[in-house]
């Protein structure tokens, strides 16, 4: 993907719509699919190399009327089924293709509850986007009708015209139910069991809300302030949130139930420990967590280093393992944070790769180096315990595995040195152990995620649980739909 | 928001503060820690140990060396100011029962924590031995409390201005030499100290219990930051201590890793003197 700039796309859509709405007969399928994709305005990839704003600048109302009328409206709506909160996305795209921006924001908010972050960081691609016609058709699943884009664009219109209505709250039930975490999970439970009437308290163990929203996915990709105006909105409902409080250690679970009055409790404390790959090194000065890296930049905003007390470290070069969304973030990071040289080593190939096409796009525009089918053996220091180099060693493809994806195999004698002085470990995350070592009854699997019943309800009476610490790391909106299901149950449960 | 109730300089760098924190003193327990931030734009994160709690009051007590930028800028603020984020009780509380014979080992502001560690082992029934030791006479600190709760009370100094002039790994060999031989040891004080208090006692085999404190941003298991190496595994102090079996913690690799951001806290440090230099020469002007 070649970086075009935001004027050139801007220009060709105005006379693209333009035709479009000479014409008196509605379009035909095959005029629709005639209509180029309306690629995304974006940073110049010189630029944002240098600087922590958004990268993607989000389309023109001329590309998203442009974009939806690519969608051929299927009546089977297959893009529906791959929607984990089942928006009516030919419904919303119909009104974007009209102009009609405030009906599309509409539909989509019927399920949604947070479009301005889903339509940024939702993988598409593997979801409503897998399945669209469109993309089918033109046999590539990036010509799908950017579904997102269009969801980012009219949900940012609503916010910047002051649109969005305040939701009708029904009369106060005098229950209260207690949130834990503040993250996409909690934030969906928070405004689904508040709409009810019931009292609602978030619990957030950081010193500002938002979970990874603010503490993993950088300002890059996610401004801090579209999630803060979610969070504004959910205190303007009238939800309390109580900042520094972790539940597990400041207040015992049972204690808010049985001590403080709680009437339900909803976990939403996401997978908040990270992975390491346990090898020869990984506690050198100089290896982290993507978490790690990731929370000093953002939420501490260690980047902005005139300002900040936090640190981060100074880096030259960066080896970061891993494939996903959170690897890419990191490198991502750390080529924004001056690294002359920063690699990205992972042991598959760039098709089995998790993170979104989008991501490894902008990743490479930045020059962030990919290494594919090697992976890290050991890392090495010198003597005051500092990184000055990587082993790795090639891998070839075998046989699929029961994911479906080509087993890597090791390569014999392949080991190679990498010169790095950081390592940032981005290989994903367990959960977070602290609630269920302090909450008696509370059942987990085996990895440590709480088990729900398929309404959301944990092995505890009133007791409900959703998002990563259910899932295991997994999606923004993955995490919003299991909240909506639990604050369904939690809502059904109360009006016993 | 957290009110500073009570502030008192114990010596030059040694600040004791009582602030308020009503949650947190309630249910604190002894070895416990919290992390606080004077400023949630900017501010940065750091651990500090709970000397005391007074729950009726709705306060903890936190006593704190100045070493680095936050913990400058903590001693600054005066009674009836507020630090903007206290987090805790964190971390797993001491095991206290009773063992027997407990020897305390605390050095410097390592007294501090090891306080309510002291008298949880007292009220447990143990006998209790307290070796303490500091630079020199003004930076001990919590010296009658001590006295006060021990059965016996060794105080060393690196100067000999107070107490025997010694390291307190020399007493604490003594102490594991009697017979019978304690039946556990804690040590709470700078990293050198207790890698050789846990040294000392090894030969002894007798049981011992460091509290680390490491560098640290989430607290709850979050980042990894603070990750040790305590029998060739991967521990975090956050969530897995802050107490470990000395003789199993990797000592050098956590003094490696403690320094990670020398270079840049050394700076941040030099310009926080600058200022209040700059400050206090200002003041004197007007």
């Amino acid at each position: 993907m070649s970086h075009s700039s935001p004027d050139i796309l801007m220009d060709a859509a105005r006379r693209d719509l333009d035709a479009v709405i000479k014409r008196d007969k509605p379009l035909t399928p095959k005029e629709r699919l005639a209509i180029p994709c309306q690629e995304m305005p974006a940073q110049d990839p010189a630029v944002r190399r240098g600087n922590m704003q958004e990268v993607a600048l989000g389309y023109s109302p001329e590309q998203a009327r442009l974009e939806s009328m690519r969608c051929l409206q299927c009546k089977n709506a297959p893009c529906v089924a791959g929607c984990p909160v089942g928006i009516d996305i030919p419904g919303f795209l119909k009104a974007a293709a009209e102009g009609d921006f405030q009906s599309a924001i509409e539909v989509i908010k019927r399920n949604s509850l947070l479009p301005a972050v889903c339509g940024r960081v939702c993988p598409q691609e593997v979801q409503c986007q897998e399945h669209c016609t469109v993309g089918k058709a033109l046999k590539d699943v990036n010509r799908a009708v950017s579904i997102g884009r269009v969801e980012r664009f009219v949900a940012d219109l609503e916010r910047e015209r002051g649109a969005a209505q305040a939701p009708v709250i029904h009369p106060e039930t005098g229950k209260k139910v207690a949130v834990i975490g503040s993250g996409p999970a909690s934030i969906t439970v928070a405004a689904d069991v508040r709409r009810e009437g019931h009292k609602v308290v978030i619990f957030e163990a950081f010193h500002k809300p938002g979970g990874v929203m603010v503490y993993g996915i950088p300002e890059f990709r996610l401004p801090k302030r579209i999630v803060q105006e979610e969070i504004d909105a959910l205190t303007a409902m009238g939800v309390e949130l109580h900042t520094n409080f972790v539940v597990g250690r400041t207040r015992r679970l049972k204690d808010l139930m049985e001590k403080d009055g709680f009437d339900a409790v909803f976990i939403g404390t996401g997978a908040g420990l990270p992975k390491f790959m346990g090898i020869e090194g990984e506690n050198l000065v100089g290896v982290f967590s993507a978490n790690e890296y990731l929370t000093r930049s953002n939420l501490m905003r260690a980047y902005d280093a005139a300002r900040a007390d936090t640190p981060i470290y100074r880096s030259r070069k960066v080896a970061v393992l891993g494939g996903g969304n959170v690897a890419m973030d990191a490198a991502r990071t750390a080529v924004r944070l001056g690294a002359a040289e920063v690699y990205l080593v992972y042991r598959r190939t760039e098709v089995e790769m998790p993170a979104r096409v989008e991501e490894i796009a902008h990743a490479k525009e930045e020059g962030v180096i990919f290494h594919y089918l090697e992976n890290a053996r050991r890392i090495c220091g010198d003597d005051q315990g500092c990184v000055t180099s990587l082993e790795c060693v090639r891998y070839e493809l075998g046989e699929p595995d029961a994911s479906g994806r080509r087993r890597p195999v090791e390569i014999k004698g392949s080991e190679f040195m990498m010169e790095v002085d950081t390592v940032i470990v981005a290989i994903g995350n367990d959960s977070n152990p602290l609630i269920p070592r302090t909450t008696d009854g509370l059942k987990i699997t085996k990895w440590g995620n709480i088990i729900v019943d398929e309404t959301g309800k944990t092995s505890l009476d009133r007791v409900f649980a959703g998002g990563d610490i259910v899932l295991g790391a997994a999606t923004v909106i993955l995490a919003m739909g299991e909240g909506r299901r639990a604050a369904a149950s939690i809502n059904a449960k109360l009006r016993e | 928001m957290n009110k500073v109730l009570a502030r008192e300089q114990l010596s030059a760098d040694v600040v004791m503060m009582r602030v308020e924190a009503p949650l947190i003193a309630r249910e604190r327990r002894p070895g416990q820690f919290i992390i606080l931030q004077l400023n949630n734009e900017f501010g940065e994160r750091i651990p500090l140990t709970i000397a005391d709690a007074d729950p009726v009051e709705g306060s903890i007590t936190l006593i704190f060396q100045t070493v680095g930028l936050t913990t400058h800028k903590l001693a600054d603020k005066r009674v009836g100011e507020f630090i903007e984020s206290v987090l805790g009780p964190l971390g797993q509380p001491t095991h206290i029962e009773k063992f027997g014979t407990v020897v305390c080992v605390g050095g410097g502001i390592g007294v501090a924590p090891l306080h309510p560690i002291a008298k949880g082992m007292k009220e447990a029934g143990n006998k209790l031995i307290v070796i303490m030791g500091a630079r020199t006479k003004e930076l001990l600190v919590l010296e009658d409390q001590m006295r006060n709760l021990a059965d016996e009370l060794i105080i060393c100094t690196d100067d000999g201005s107070v107490g025997r002039k010694c390291l307190v790994t020399e007493p604490l060999k003594e102490v594991c030499g009697r017979r019978p031989k304690p039946d556990l040891a804690v040590a709470i004080g700078p990293p050198i100290m207790m890698k050789f208090c846990a040294e000392a006692t090894r030969p002894f085999a007798v049981p011992t219990v460091v509290s680390l404190n490491t560098i640290m941003i989430d607290g709850t298991g979050m980042c990894g930051g603070c990750r040790v190496t305590v029998g060739g595994h991967t521990k975090f102090v956050c969530v897995d201590g802050p107490e470990f079996d000395g003789h199993q913690v990797d000592f050098d690799n956590m003094m490696k890793r403690l320094r990670a951001y020398k270079p840049h806290e050394d700076k941040a440090h030099h310009q926080c003197h600058l200022e209040s230099e700059i400050e206090l020469k200002e003041k004197k002007q007007l």
